[in-house]
């Protein structure tokens, strides 16, 4: 088994039509960084670059034949990816472009559920395109835009010379009522440091550090941990002012926030997350934790896309470490107190 | 069941020895022979011939990665993802077939005993007949495999969700066996009765054609990625598991309520089989670096190579089956006179 370090990582590229994709495409391709990478797209032609290793995919999802509805992953992929391995050492990384109507999740789970492709690759981060003059729009509109947005760990937020500075904040605050754990980048044309969206790790258990809602205003002591209060009101475009940051709750994407500072009991909590998962799988994109178990002096780790978990001791927690146990879900209507009460009945006392 | 290790067991007969070693200095992906050339194909650009002296010489066939091949004994033909259909004759001279317009990867290629070649690129399916024609059919997702069936031009196109059998010089609609899941891989019997498709899920899935009875054969901890028929289409080998699982096709319901065979267990998974094409021998390659030679009836092995290299990528025997072939993903190979 090849070491993670050894497997060639993939950025999955999403966005909504005509968010800015392909400019971003182009950009990674002809930056001069001195690595090469192969892209698989949706549609060729729209790449100005010559390269032999750009290939054209078919979008195309299949259900594995598990009974489960969402344990969905891109056929075309899976091949692709076998005839590209033939060509190892020709290239660095992979990127795979989504169309704008895709839903990220089969891509994802593709890298938790094929032997071969998880042998010779993994996942690196799924990143979003967003449109910050129609974006607002489009997540009223389009639910593979926030899809797109709720799965994201990196989003680059595009075209925002076309937008005033309150347009600006006001699309912010509804891409944080869906992810407030994504690195959030603003941008014209793209202009993102290419280090801020590739090799991010961020499906990789030992980079999982902390899990933090990630905000660009700096400077303001604002305590911005509003995701993990109790109240479970999902009102229609529901904001509010707190110190001049707007906060939107989306009315069916949220994201979840549960910690303890006392120790989990690992045999309460992995069978009520697996069972969770099984059950809630389809609601949940993504998940992740940073655990404190009773009796174990390691951090142990997991990730999850929808019914799809993986999870490992990471490192022995430091001393003067705060041994706090921390777990996000973002999904669609999540259960949120069913949720809460299965996470406290894990909690030793 | 008592592990064994055939780096050191005494009881195992090994022929090592008299195993012509060859470098080839590629990664190979599969071994066809042309006569008594073993002819191996490499994942990229080239095939390396090698004549019974253990003499190599490297014949380009691609600008790419080279993604599917298959021989009648022949020629050899490839499909790359420079997406070109490339053949190879006895001589050692190659012509290029066909050309996707698209320049889409070929993924899949088969060959008819008339000399009718059919090739797939995304959800297309060519056929070019004995005769030069050229027919193409587009089933509903991307081709996962294809194979002619031993009788009449019919073609069978593996797809998501089942298997298409098209008749290129018929008019009637093509036929659908359906079962959900992706099929890759596709095989006939020798006897045209039945047919098997390897999935993208660890299964194998078959058909009894006169009456489409469904045949899952199931239990693989990895995919099947090799298939052989024995000699005589008797009985169906293929890898995936940690021993040699043989399918029994000889009985009119072939494997429908039978347990199959399991030959030679070793602690790492079968990567690829090859049936010997007169007796009831076959060899099995594995994921260690071994190759074994077993016989059929009695699962009696013989070690042709040790395990410790990279794993066996390529199988192959000579028509008369005087020869066997194997090829490592490291570019390791050897060739056994028998």
């Amino acid at each position: 088994m090849a070491e993670a370090s050894q497997k060639i990582p993939v950025t999955v590229l999403t966005g909504y039509l005509g968010a800015g994709k392909t400019t971003l495409l182009n950009r990674i391709l002809s930056e001069n960084h001195g690595k090469k990478y192969a892209v698989i797209v949706n549609e060729f032609g729209e790449i100005g670059i010559d390269n032999d290793l750009i290939i054209g995919a078919d979008e195309e999802v299949f259900e594995m034949n598990n009974g489960c509805v969402c344990c969905t992953v891109r056929g075309d992929l899976v091949r692709i990816m076998d005839g590209l391995m033939k060509r190892k050492g020709k290239f660095d990384a992979i990127i795979v472009e989504t169309t704008g109507l895709a839903d990220p999740a089969p891509v994802a789970q593709t890298f938790f559920v094929d032997e071969d492709v998880q042998r010779n690759a993994r996942l690196d981060a799924v990143v979003t395109v967003a449109d910050a003059k129609w974006l607002s729009d489009r997540l009223k509109d389009a639910p593979e835009a926030k899809n797109q947005i709720a799965f994201a760990d990196v989003i680059v937020l595009n075209k925002t010379d076309l937008v005033s500075k309150p347009e600006l904040a006001e699309v912010e605050a509804r891409i944080r009522g869906i992810n407030p754990y994504a690195k959030l980048h603003r941008t014209e044309r793209c202009k993102v440091a290419l280090a801020d969206v590739l090799e991010r790790g961020a499906f990789d258990l030992d980079r999982i550090l902390e899990i933090e809602p990630d905000f660009l205003e700096t400077g303001d002591d604002h305590d911005h941990d509003h995701h993990d209060h109790d109240h479970a009101h999902h009102h229609h475009d529901h904001g509010h002012d707190h110190g001049g940051l707007k906060h939107y709750h989306d009315e069916d994407m949220q994201s979840l926030s549960l910690r303890s500072d006392k120790p989990l009991d690992p045999t309460m909590f992995m069978p009520w997350l697996q069972q969770l998962v099984a059950n809630e799988g389809q609601k949940i994109l993504r998940s992740k934790g940073i655990l404190a178990f009773a009796g174990d002096d390691d951090r142990y780790v997991f990730q999850g896309v929808h019914m799809m978990l993986e999870g490992d001791h990471q490192r022995k927690w430091k001393d003067g470490e705060r041994r706090e146990s921390r777990v996000v879900f973002i999904g669609r209507d999540l259960p949120e107190q069913a949720i809460r009460d299965g996470f406290e009945k894990c909690i030793t006392t | 069941m008592s592990e064994f290790d055939p780096g050191e067991g005494p009881s195992i007969v090994s022929i090592t020895d008299r195993v012509k070693p060859l470098a080839l200095g590629v990664a190979v992906s599969s071994v066809h022979f042309l006569g008594d050339r073993a002819c191996f194909v490499g994942a990229e650009e080239t095939i390396a011939i090698a004549t019974g002296e253990g003499e190599v010489t490297q014949t380009p066939v691609h600008g790419g990665a080279i993604l599917c091949s298959v021989s009648d004994g022949k020629r050899l033909v490839t499909g790359g993802d420079d997406g070109k259909l490339v053949a190879l004759d006895a001589k050692g001279e190659t012509s290029t077939i066909a050309t996707d317009a698209r320049r889409r990867w070929i993924d899949n290629v088969a060959l008819h005993g008339d000399g009718a070649v059919a090739w797939s690129a995304g959800k297309t399916a060519f056929v070019r007949s004995a005769k030069g024609e050229d027919k193409s059919f587009e089933v509903p997702s991307t081709v996962g495999g294809l194979a002619f069936a031993p009788k009449g031009l019919r073609l069978a196109i593996a797809h998501y969700g089942g298997v298409t059998l098209w008749f290129p010089n018929m008019a009637a609609n093509p036929e659908f066996l359906e079962w959900a899941g992706s099929h890759l891989a596709v095989t006939f019997s020798p006897d045209n009765r039945f047919l098997v498709t390897a999935m993208h899920e660890p299964a194998m899935h078959g058909w009894r054609l006169a009456d489409n009875r469904h045949m899952r054969m199931s239990g693989y901890p990895g995919r099947v990625r090799s298939m052989s028929w024995s000699a005589g289409g008797k009985g169906l080998a293929t890898s995936g598991a940690d021993t040699v699982i043989v399918w029994p096709f000889a009985s009119k319901d072939g494997p429908m309520g039978k347990e199959p065979a399991m030959l030679a267990p070793l602690p790492a998974r079968v990567s690829v089989v090859a049936c010997h094409p007169k007796n009831d021998i076959m060899a099995a390659g594995y994921g260690d670096g071994t190759v074994l030679m077993i016989r059929l009836e009695d699962g009696a092995e013989i070690l042709v190579r040790r395990n410790g290299g990279a794993a066996v990528s390529a199988l192959a025997w000579n028509a008369k089956g005087t020869l066997l072939a194997f090829g490592a993903e490291d570019g390791d190979a050897g060739l056994l006179e028998m």
